[in-house]
């Protein structure tokens, strides 16, 4: 019945971008078709590319489990939008570049700043890679039952398929398509939560705190550690301006008004959806209970699909569940091929063939690319077994945070930095919230069964951020590059206008 | 005031728009996570049965960055583009 109903969703999505996709190519070619991409559009396809399972799995998994704290993540993952609209959107439309990586080179030298900004990159993709990996290994295997190992493997495979013969086609209609299932998915399952509360939120919470203690709905269950809730938050709001895949969705739209617009919907959306999760999180922690969500995933993963079936059955299960596979789907899709892009555009052809590549072998490196992070994902997603999807992609901030948002702020905003400052930032940037990582309790205690961990923070953000400014600073400061300095004027000058007096300035 | 002049003028208060509104998401962002992170007991005051202090605060940041991109949206849609409009009119 499950199964029936899982299949079916999962046909008919898509089914839908299929369709979708179609007419839009026939129309015209999507990304060229600029003034055809509304803002509309557009923020419904951040939406999708943004809210994850982490955000949908994750989070009300983290606040069935532990209440209050887990909504930190929902707050933190919005805040960042604000940022990305205020510093960011905008004049990255104006630079008018294809990937992260053309905006920090514009006026440094080429290579260097490409390959360390795609070991950046890459390594923000892989961790998040991991999360839906984790994410989806749960949910088929409290699907059909398989174990998650071999769960992981499938999933794996699928997603490889699906990327490698689908995964061109419209990315932006994949997204767009998802984003509206996994909001009406959503609120859905919390009204019919809400329901049995007369519709009053506050009678769910007070149940919560009935039956689980008042605790539940105050701070402290699950970050203690004050230092600890200072790294995740930090790690949260500045790591969204540092996603490769979100960053991209920028370059593509027809002007910086577009850029605006989209934000605005994209973060009406997502707020919409984290307001949800405090339905979601609580509603599953009282009517399907903690020990139960426990028992199946001790990551608390699975937390919403419960849900599904304490209130719709069989049948909502299956619905819910196609809506977090297509999210994840969706998500790996993006995931996979700005990790291509990167691999292949940047590293690739930029580096190693200095801009001499074939389209045909452009592609082969590219498909090569999908498969070496597919099977990654494979891997490490059966490493971090048993952890919070939330937790994992709230580390894949942590990185993108110390990666690529210092060095990206610093060569848009600021006249001295230089191209050994870029790629000092961004390497130590990587490497410090990798290391750190690797020091933390979570891969020590958790999965390398130590007793002790070097570092006592389970998010590096804290350390590896203000380290990657500081070192951005300190190198531009003390090795200051002339020409680098000389060409900023360009870049101002694009980043403070909108496209229509591009030609009256210039 | 040229042209030159005039777009300058309206790109630092553009600037000066987007830095203050970045600012003050931060400031409501991490006074909430300082709360979090050093004053556990007051955000978990209860307000009202079932809702606690920090759930509602929580809330409203979230509240608080739809408020701030809407003013953003709002002026740069009426000043900022109505300026360039201006300014790309007149040769």
């Amino acid at each position: 019945m499950t199964a029936f109903f899982f299949f079916l969703f999962i046909a008919v999505s898509l089914g839908i971008t299929y369709v979708a996709a179609r007419r839009t190519r026939s129309a015209e070619h999507f990304y060229t078709a600029g003034g055809h991409v509304t803002g509309l559009q557009n923020g419904l396809a951040l939406a999708g590319d943004y809210m994850s399972a982490a955000s949908f799995l994750g989070i009300a998994g983290l606040v069935a489990l532990s209440g209050f704290d887990g909504l930190i993540y929902s707050i933190g993952f919005l805040v960042g939008w604000p940022v990305v609209m205020f510093l960011i959107a905008e004049p990255l439309r104006n630079l008018g570049k294809y990937t992260f990586a053309d905006v920090v080179a514009f006026r440094l030298r080429q290579a260097p700043v490409r390959v360390a900004a795609s070991i950046g990159s890459l390594s923000v993709v892989s961790f998040y890679l991991i999360a839906q990996m984790v994410g989806a290994g749960n949910l088929i295997s409290l699907l059909f039952g398989f174990q998650y190992e071999l769960a992981v493997i499938i999933v794996g495979v699928v997603m490889l398929g699906y990327v490698l013969f689908g995964g061109m086609m419209a990315t932006t209609w994949v997204q767009m398509v998802k984003a509206v299932l996994l909001l009406s998915g959503a609120f859905m399952l919390a009204m019919m939560a809400l329901w049995r509360f007369g519709f009053n939120p506050l009678a769910l919470f007070r149940a919560a705190s009935d039956q689980y203690g008042v605790t539940v709905l105050g701070p402290g269950r699950l970050v203690s550690n004050p230092l600890d809730a200072m790294s995740l938050g930090l790690a949260l709001m500045l790591g969204t301006a540092g996603l490769p895949h979100i960053l991209m969705r920028f370059y593509t739209v027809p002007d910086a008004k577009t850029a605006r617009t989209s934000v605005s919907y994209a973060t009406a959306f997502i707020g919409f959806f984290y307001l949800l999760t405090f339905i979601l999180g609580f509603g599953a922690m009282v009517l399907v209970g903690q020990p139960a969500i426990r028992a199946i995933d001790p990551g608390g993963n699975m937390a919403a699909p419960l849900l599904a079936k304490a209130v719709g059955g069989d049948a909502f299960l299956g619905f819910i569940s196609a809506v977090a596979f297509a999210t994840i789907l969706a998500v790996v899709a993006g995931l996979t091929l700005a990790g291509a892009a990167t691999l292949s555009h940047d590293l690739w052809v930029n580096v190693v063939r200095h801009g001499t590549a074939s389209d045909k072998e452009q592609l082969r490196v590219a498909r090569g690319s999908t498969i070496l992070l597919g099977v990654l994902a494979i891997v490490l997603g059966i490493v971090f077994k048993g952890q919070n999807v939330a937790y994992m992609v709230g580390l894949a901030f942590a990185i993108a945070a110390s990666a690529n948002f210092p060095a990206l702020v610093l060569s848009m905003f600021w006249r001295k930095f230089t191209t050994r400052a870029a790629q000092m930032s961004m390497l130590l940037g990587t490497a410090s919230s990798l290391i750190l990582i690797y020091l933390s309790p979570t891969i020590q205690i958790d999965v390398l069964k130590n007793t002790v961990a070097w570092f006592p923070l389970r998010n590096p953000g804290l350390v590896s951020i203000p380290l990657s400014f500081v070192v951005g600073i300190l190198v531009s400061l003390l090795w200051p590059e002339p020409e680098a300095e000389a060409r900023f004027a360009e870049v101002e000058q694009r980043i403070h206008a909108t496209s229509p007096v591009r030609s009256a300035i210039s | 005031m040229n042209h030159t002049e005039q777009l300058k003028a309206l790109d630092s208060s553009r600037w000066r728009i987007a830095v203050s509104l970045t600012v003050a998401m931060m400031v409501l962002y991490f006074g909430f996570i300082l709360l979090v992170a050093y004053n556990k007991p007051l955000l978990g005051r209860l307000v009202v049965p079932g809702l606690s202090l920090g759930i509602l605060l929580g809330a409203l940041v979230i509240v608080a960055a739809w408020v701030l991109i809407w003013i953003y949206v709002r002026w740069a849609n009426t000043h900022y583009d109505a300026g360039i409009a201006a300014l790309r009119d007149r040769p």
